[in-house]
C-alpha cells in the first residue's frame, strides 16, 4: 500500500471534482467545439494529477508518462481541430 | 526553521494552482458561448498548472538540499513537464477556436464579427457555412 500524505490526496480529491465539472460539460455540450474544449481541459488536469502523484509517491516515472501525455493529448487535439474545420490535411 | 518555510510556501502554491483548476471546471460549466469557455479552460489551467508545478520544483530542490538524489530528478521533470504544458496549451486552445470560427459556431451576444465572410484559406473556395 502506498502511503500518501493528506494535503495530496485533497490536492488530488479537488482535481477530481474538477475533471467531474468538464466531463458534465462533454455530455451536455451543444455543440462539438463545447465538446473538445472539455476533453482538452481534462487532459490539463489529468497531467497536473499525474504531476502530483508523482510527487506524493516519490517516483518520477509518473511524471515521464505525463510529460508524454501532454505531447500525445496535444497532437489529438490538433487532430480533432482539423476535422472539425473541414480542410483537407 | 528553513524547512518549514519552504513547505509552507509549498503548500501556498498548491492551494493557488488547485483553487485556479477548480475555477477552470466552474467556468466551462457556466459560461454561454465555445469562447468564454475557451478562455476558462485554457487559460485557467495553464496557470494553476504553472503554480502546482512551481510548488513540485521547489519541494524537489528542497528534497536535494537535503541530501536525496531523487529530489533534483523530480525537479528537473517536471520542468520539462511544465514547458510543455506551456507550449502545447495555447496552441491547442488557438486551434480549437479557430476551427469552431469556421465550422460556423457564432459567438452569444456579439454585435460585429471581424472575420465574418472571409474565406476559410487562400487557395479554396468560401465554405457554405461561412457566408450568411
Amino acid at each position: 500500500m502506498i502511503e500518501i500524505e493528506p494535503i495530496y490526496l485533497t490536492v488530488l480529491g479537488l482535481l477530481i471534482l474538477s475533471i467531474t465539472l468538464c466531463i458534465i460539460r462533454v455530455f451536455k455540450g451543444p455543440t462539438a467545439p463545447d465538446r473538445v474544449v472539455g476533453l482538452d481541459t481534462i487532459n490539463t488536469l489529468v497531467i497536473v494529477g499525474m504531476l502530483v502523484f508523482g510527487i506524493a509517491t516519490r517516483s518520477v516515472i509518473y511524471i515521464d508518462v505525463a510529460i508524454v501525455y501532454a505531447l500525445l493529448s496535444y497532437i489529438s487535439t490538433l487532430f480533432i481541430a482539423k476535422y472539425l474545420e473541414g480542410g483537407e490535411f | 526553521m528553513l524547512s518549514e518555510i519552504v513547505d509552507i510556501i509549498v503548500y501556498i502554491l498548491l492551494a493557488i494552482g488547485v483553487f485556479f483548476n477548480l475555477l477552470a471546471g466552474l467556468g466551462l460549466l457556466r459560461f454561454p458561448d465555445v469562447y468564454t469557455r475557451l478562455h476558462a479552460g485554457t487559460k485557467c489551467t495553464t496557470f494553476g498548472a504553472i503554480f502546482i508545478c512551481g510548488s513540485i520544483i521547489l519541494l524537489g530542490l528542497k528534497m536535494w538540499f537535503q541530501g536525496s538524489s531523487d529530489g533534483s530528478v523530480l525537479a528537473i521533470h517536471t520542468a520539462g513537464a511544465l514547458i510543455a504544458i506551456l507550449i502545447t496549451n495555447p496552441t491547442g486552445a488557438h486551434a480549437i477556436a479557430r476551427a469552431a470560427h469556421r465550422s460556423g459556431v457564432k459567438p452569444v451576444g456579439a454585435v460585429v464579427d471581424d472575420l465574418e465572410g472571409k474565406p476559410a484559406r487562400k487557395s479554396a473556395p468560401m465554405k457554405k457555412g461561412a457566408d450568411k
